[in-house]
């Protein structure tokens, strides 16, 4: 797909500014190309702007500066009620005083158009509604109302759907169920999804490509599996997934191509990190290494994993999972890292607190990130 | 003990619905049942001595034939002053909800204001704004927006217009209380759901806002349909309402049967347009 065809619909939303009047800038030069027919996931903390986001996109709010396309179509200044998009709202907003079938047809009946209500009869089954068509929004359930939202939207085959935390007032069960049923209906209708949630997991489970948001700006952009083994930022490490961020010292580049590492001294052990994994051009940065790629062995006993080791580190914590177990590592350089050890029974049981261990990971995993940025940045209170 | 509980909370029914109850017996039905007695009485009677009821229903058909210009005149009245406090209340009420933002509760305030002087008093100074030699009238005069022998006082246009005054905060209340209660949200839905400003009204905001609509017609049009201090202050002899006949009736003519009479056929005659009028609306139960 591309421009010159002249077929493609792709959102594209260009140097995208919002002031708010009392002075807040709550989306900042904001770049992003959502392919067409993609279920692209808009992903960052409360406050981070991606509600602003989409109000700009539906046409509910005027952005400062920038330009929104759907194709070469510039949209930026169209009337919300003459753009091809349509809105899942965070908190449904269902016609009180209609009945489901009178909500969901809606949008058709004020575009003219003919035989709504068989439209209205076939949408009412994908989102299976078809029992309730005649009940007024109150006498349902949060999820059956989520799925009016979504039918409501859905009927109008608007060229992208906004969805602003669809998912966001239901149950956990309630909330994966609706994670697989949406992730069909877009399979099946093929149109441009743009999902915004706060929850990581939700948003790499279900989209194609994941755009991570904070504080009015993109920090990456990826597919779930790119953001996750090779994230750009701190906030990125922490965000999605957790990371174990150790201060090191540049100490130069070799190789060349793919072939490419940059050696790091870290507390004393040079560790090597490939080129494509590192994100700073300073003499210092956070080594970074997810938990599950953090391999543990009691002191004594031979650690059967090529990489960069470490001796020295005591077990400080452990919580048992189930499938894993999460410890608590005390480094030789006073700093703490966590390890997840998935439950295999090779060990036979866990590694008692106060355990001396030694420590790897492979050097392909790890990854170099700016020693400017906030090593806390991200985490998520739990 | 549980038992105790339920006795006393049928008990303690009865003891919250009491009050009102002997209140509404006092004050509505037993006046309610002096009016009908009275008005089937003979009129040979007088104040003082009393009338006897005598089944007299003859007094229902004398009121009909001498007054029902009088009746018509008064519906066509308050019908017209409902219809243009509906206008003018259902733009106040939409911006003070939506548009006000921070002086909301400043405007809210103005609109109650009138109510801390006399109903009497306003109404006798617009008799002097009216006036023939008033600066309103001088002022369409000289604009030529009036005929030099015209007038405003003492015309059907005054009343009306006084009718509306007077009964316009009895019709924004009522509808602002059902326009704020509408969520904003909703509005941008339909918005996002291909509706124009005028489509979001009619599909929207309008039919929420119903009890409302209903509320505040119903507040307006029933006290205006039976309101003689407009029609007195600010009319002429012929552009007097039912309640107007009601009330000499009553004091100069001292013929309380056929004044009671008159009284009841405007109570049924409104009770009968109130439900017509509800149950078109389709808002029985909105109320
Ligand atoms: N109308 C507004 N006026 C001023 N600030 C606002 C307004 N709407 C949102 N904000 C602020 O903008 C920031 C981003 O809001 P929002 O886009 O709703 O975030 P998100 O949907 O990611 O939680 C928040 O800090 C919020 O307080
Ligand atoms: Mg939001």
């Amino acid at each position: 797909m591309s421009l010159a065809d002249g077929r493609t619909r792709d959102l594209r939303l260009a140097g995208l500014h919002k002031q708010y009047p009392n002075g807040f800038a709550a989306v900042q030069s904001l770049d992003l190309e959502i392919p067409q027919g993609s279920f692209f996931a808009l992903l960052g903390p409360s406050g981070c702007g991606k509600t602003t986001t989409l109000r700009m996109v539906a046409g509910l709010e005027v952005p400062t500066a920038g330009t929104i396309h759907i194709g070469d179509q510039d949209i930026t200044h169209e009337k919300p009620y003459k753009r091809p998009v349509n809105t899942v709202f965070q908190n449904y907003a269902l016609f009180p005083h209609l009945t489901i079938a009178e909500n969901v047809e809606f949008g058709p009946r004020r575009r003219g158009e003919k035989d709504v209500s068989a439209q209205a009869k076939e949408i009412l089954e994908l989102t299976e509604l078809t029992e309730q068509a005649s009940k007024k929004p109150a006498q349902l359930s949060g999820g059956q109302q989520q799925r009016v939202a979504l039918a409501r939207a859905l009927i109008n085959r608007p060229e992208v759907l906004l969805l602003d935390e669809p998912l966001g007032a239901l149950d956990l069960k309630l909330r994966r169920a609706m994670q697989i049923e949406l992730k069909r209906i877009q399979e099946e209708v093929g149109l441009t999804f743009v999902h915004v949630t706060h929850d990581q997991e939700e948003a790499m489970t279900m989209a194609d490509t994941v755009a991570v948001m904070n504080l009015g700006v993109i920090e990456q952009m990826g597919t779930p599996y790119e953001l996750y083994t090779n994230p750009r930022t701190t906030f990125v490490a922490n965000f999605l997934g957790r990371s174990n961020l150790i201060k090191g010292t540049v100490l130069g580049r070799e190789g060349s191509g793919a072939d490419a590492v940059v050696k790091v001294d870290m507390h004393g052990t040079v560790v090597t990190i490939s080129a494509a994994r590192v994100h700073t051009e300073s003499s210092e940065g956070w080594v970074g290494i997810r938990p599950e790629k953090v391999l543990i062995q009691p002191e004594g006993t031979p650690i059967d994993a090529p990489g960069d080791h470490f001796s020295g580190a005591v077990v400080t914590g452990s919580s048992y999972i189930g499938v894993s177990t999460e410890y608590e590592l005390l480094m030789p350089w006073g700093q703490e890292i966590t390890c997840f050890e998935q439950n295999t029974g090779r060990r036979g049981g866990l590694v008692p607190v106060g355990t001396r261990v030694d420590v790897s990971w492979r050097p392909e995993f790890a990854f170099l990130l700016d020693s400017s940025q906030d090593a806390e940045a991200g985490i998520q209170e739990t | 003990m549980a038992a105790l509980q339920r006795a006393l909370g049928r008990n303690s029914a009865y003891l919250l619905v009491g009050p009102a109850a002997l209140w509404l017996g006092i004050f509505f039905v037993i006046p309610m049942i002096s009016l009908l007695t009275t008005s089937l009485s003979d009129p040979a009677g007088s104040p003082i001595y009393g009338y006897s009821m005598t089944w007299r229903f003859e007094n229902y058909v004398d009121v009909v034939a001498d007054y029902w210009p009088y009746l018509v005149r008064s519906f066509v009245y308050a019908g017209i002053a409902t219809v243009l406090c509906l206008i003018l209340g259902y733009t106040l009420a939409y911006a003070i909800a939506f548009k006000a933002g921070r002086f909301k509760t400043l405007m809210l305030v103005l609109v109650v204001a009138p109510f801390f002087t006399s109903f009497l008093v306003r109404t006798l100074s617009w008799k002097l704004i009216l006036a023939d030699n008033g600066w309103l009238v001088e002022t369409l005069k000289t604009l030529h927006l009036m005929p030099e022998d015209g007038r405003l006082l003492a015309t059907p246009i005054a009343v009306v217009a006084g009718l509306t005054y007077n009964f316009l905060p009895f019709m924004i209340l009522p509808l602002y209380a059902s326009l704020e209660k509408i969520d904003p949200k909703l509005n941008e839905a339909a918005a996002d759901l291909y509706a124009n400003p005028f489509k979001r009204f009619w599909n929207v905001v309008w039919p929420l806002s119903l009890p409302g609509v209903v509320g505040g017609t119903l507040l307006t049009f029933i006290p205006a349909s039976g309101d003689y201090i407009n029609a007195s202050l600010l009319g002429n002899p012929n552009t007097q309402m039912v309640g107007n006949r009601i009330q000499s009736l009553f004091t100069t003519g001292s013929d309380y049967p056929h004044a009671a009479a008159l009284s009841v056929i405007l109570m049924v005659l409104i009770v009968v347009m109130v439900m017509v009028y509800v149950r078109r609306a389709g808002t029985e139960d909105l109320l």
